[in-house]
């Protein structure tokens, strides 16, 4: 259209209305698209509990179990190692757990409900590696001498401890998460459920 | 004079040959798109070794395309298990390259073109800075090329997921969650991503779809966009100078040469030299080392464990270390958010060269010894923080605790960065040399 002709108001504000229904049915069109890359509804029903078994684990010993596709070990603890936890508050990001996730009733210095049995999801919070568990003290796993025990993570180097408490100047943000647990005996837990009140 | 038509332009010749273009041409603008691109495209007489690598870059996207399309044939993207307790894709893989005819041939030229891509890019790119090719009035097409390198990079890391080895899986378990490190949105948008709460069949066969379909569509896109945006400025040169200031009475520039047959009967050399090392690479070394595929991804995807050494592919190295360096939480954010950050950055940045580069020389070979230092250092910065990529953090140069791999990458992340940030002080006080009028050539 050449500058001479002005357009009429009523045949621009026409244009714009088409334009603008227009566009808001192309951004109506992409709600399915992008809403069919969910998470589906049978992967939403897949998160059941899973029950472990613990009565083969012996003291130091740790299992992996699997919950919702993620590794979750069950460690029991040794006294050492245990004692190991309270000596070293000041290395740690978060010692307390004040901003990890973790249960109301595993919120302790020793992060369960049993003291000496730790249940910890092995999904490193900084990008989802798992770490790999360096039990032993010292540089025998090829950690440095003053290692005192708990995990590491092979893809960026956090380091975390028997309560999987991380490190600090890591590049993990927060500790290892522990999972929702139920003791159904004293060998058996239930991982995805509460434990009740 | 209005302008003619092409039925007007292009008149038979009276052959049958003759007749037949004639007819197109009334329909189709076949032989004026063929002068345009080609016959009548004018390139600058002065193209060296570098200029090789753009045509490169074309022949082995086809190389892609066309093994990616018979790899489909028999590729399964199904996360589910055989029989034998084996997933099906890592399983279908095995199948072309053990049972399908001359499978190991195609999947070999499919994972090596996948290195020789980046190879071939890099050195393009590299060509670009060092000649100045991103300057006015080329910024678009440089920008074009920028976003055709976070398409290959994208294409490049759905395509690793396909396989469903260990690498596969850890790395892609990796990259999605830097998406997780966003503020607020983050948490919702991996889980988008993924299509589930941990990497699984949902995300494989979306991967897949995006890999073989979503993906090489907007590449095609964007290279022809690339190919006009070069033919509308015409192509740079190592002297960095505009040859079309200077033409003789038909308007073609003094120094430039039809595009065919002159370099495409260039290129074809360059294509001979590159299948030659690219198929000497698949057939003694196709694994390049563990660089072109890593050990751990002949393992199948196991989401209980992590190897105990994980690494992206070489190309992805020089970023991924950025991403490690970061280590610090600034602000209210954590040091994971800014790593994303650092890695994002990092190539995005290169499409501001236009406007940071403010030397009045664009060609290396007249600008000063401020821009050669400095750039000499950024490619020797960026090959180490490629290497450290490849290594476990804490990784010690030669062992020795002084040489820490992790403080070297955050002093070369440093660097990268401010070689950029700092360009437009420094790229207008360097000591030029004068800009020939003529491309110089021998």
């Amino acid at each position: 259209m050449s500058n001479q002709e002005k357009m009429s108001g009523e045949r621009r504000r026409l244009i714009v209305a088409t334009a603008a229904v227009g566009g808001v049915g192309a951004a109506a069109a992409a709600i399915p698209f992008v809403a069919s890359m969910l998470p589906s509804e049978r992967a939403k029903a897949a998160g059941a509990p899973v029950e472990a078994d613990i009565s083969q684990i012996e003291p130091g010993q740790m299992k992996t179990f699997e919950w919702r596709g993620k590794p979750v070990w069950i460690l029991r603890r040794t006294q050492a190692m245990l004692d190991s936890l309270t000596q070293l508050n000041n290395d740690l990001a978060d010692p307390a757990s004040e901003r990890s996730l973790q249960p109301a009733y595993c919120k302790n210095p020793h992060r369960s409900y049993k003291p000496e049995i730790l249940v910890v999801i092995a999904i490193c919070t900084h990008l989802g590696c798992s770490p790999t568990p360096k039990l032993k003290e010292g540089a025998e796993e090829g950690m440095t001498s003053d290692w005192k025990g708990g995990s590491f993570c092979p893809c960026h180097g956090s380091t975390f401890d028997f309560a999987g408490r991380v490190f600090k100047n890591k590049p993990a943000p927060d500790n290892l998460e522990i999972p929702p647990h139920r003791y159904l005996s004293d060998t058996r837990i239930l991982i995805g459920e509460h434990q009740e009140a | 004079m209005a302008t003619q038509s092409a039925y007007e332009k292009y008149k038979s010749d009276g052959s049958l040959l003759g007749n037949l273009l004639e007819w197109a041409d009334a329909r189709f603008p076949l032989t004026s798109t063929w002068k345009a691109h080609l016959s009548e495209y004018y390139a600058p007489k002065n193209f060296n070794f570098w200029y090789y690598f753009g045509s490169l870059a074309i022949l082995v996207l086809v190389i892609q395309i066309v093994t990616g399309i018979f790899l489909a044939m028999h590729y399964k993207p199904d996360a589910s298990l055989n029989a034998d307790g084996l997933p099906v894709a890592f399983a279908s893989v095995s199948y072309i390259m053990n049972d399908v005819d001359w499978g190991w041939l195609i999947r070999y030229m499919h994972s090596t073109g996948a290195s020789a891509f980046f190879v071939v890019v890099y050195l393009h790119m590299f060509r670009g800075m060092i000649y100045g090719s991103y300057r006015k009035p080329r910024e678009l097409l440089w920008i074009f090329g920028i976003v055709i390198f976070l398409c290959l990079m994208a294409e490049a890391f759905m395509g690793y997921l396909l396989p469903w080895g260990q690498m596969s899986y850890w790395g892609a378990q990796v990259i999605v969650n830097l998406f997780s490190a966003i503020p607020i949105i983050g948490d919702p948008l991996s889980l988008w991503i993924r299509g589930d709460f941990v990497i699984g069949d949902a995300t494989l066969n979306r991967f897949f779809a995006f890999h073989v379909v979503a993906i090489p569509i907007i590449l095609l896109g964007l290279v022809v966009a690339h190919v006009l945006a070069l033919h509308e400025t015409g192509s740079s040169n190592p002297d960095g100078i505009e040859i079309d200031k200077l033409k003789d009475e038909k308007g073609v520039p003094l120094d430039g040469i039809p595009f065919h047959p002159y370099y495409t009967v260039k290129d074809i050399v360059g294509v001979a030299v590159f299948l030659m090392i690219f198929f000497a690479i698949i057939c003694f070394a196709p694994e390049g080392g563990g660089y072109f595929l890593e050990y751990n991804n002949f393992f199948p995807a196991d989401p209980m464990k992590t190897p105990a050494h994980i690494a992206p592919v070489w190309y992805f190295t020089p970023f991924y270390s950025m991403l490690r360096a970061m280590v610090w939480n600034f602000f209210w954010l954590d040091a994971k958010f800014w790593g994303v950050v650092a890695m994002g950055a990092g190539v995005v940045i290169l499409a501001f060269l236009p406007w940071l580069d403010r030397s009045p020389a664009h060609s290396i070979r007249y600008r000063g010894p401020v821009f050669k230092t400095l750039l000499t250092i950024f490619v020797i910065g960026f090959l180490i923080l490629g290497y450290l990529g490849t290594k476990v953090p804490g990784y010690k140069f030669f062992g020795i605790n002084f040489l820490d791999g992790d403080i070297i990458a955050q002093i070369f992340t440093a660097y990268y960065f401010l070689f950029f940030l700092t360009m437009p002080i420094w790229s207008k006080m360097d000591q030029c040399k004068p800009v020939p009028e003529r491309v110089t050539w021998k």
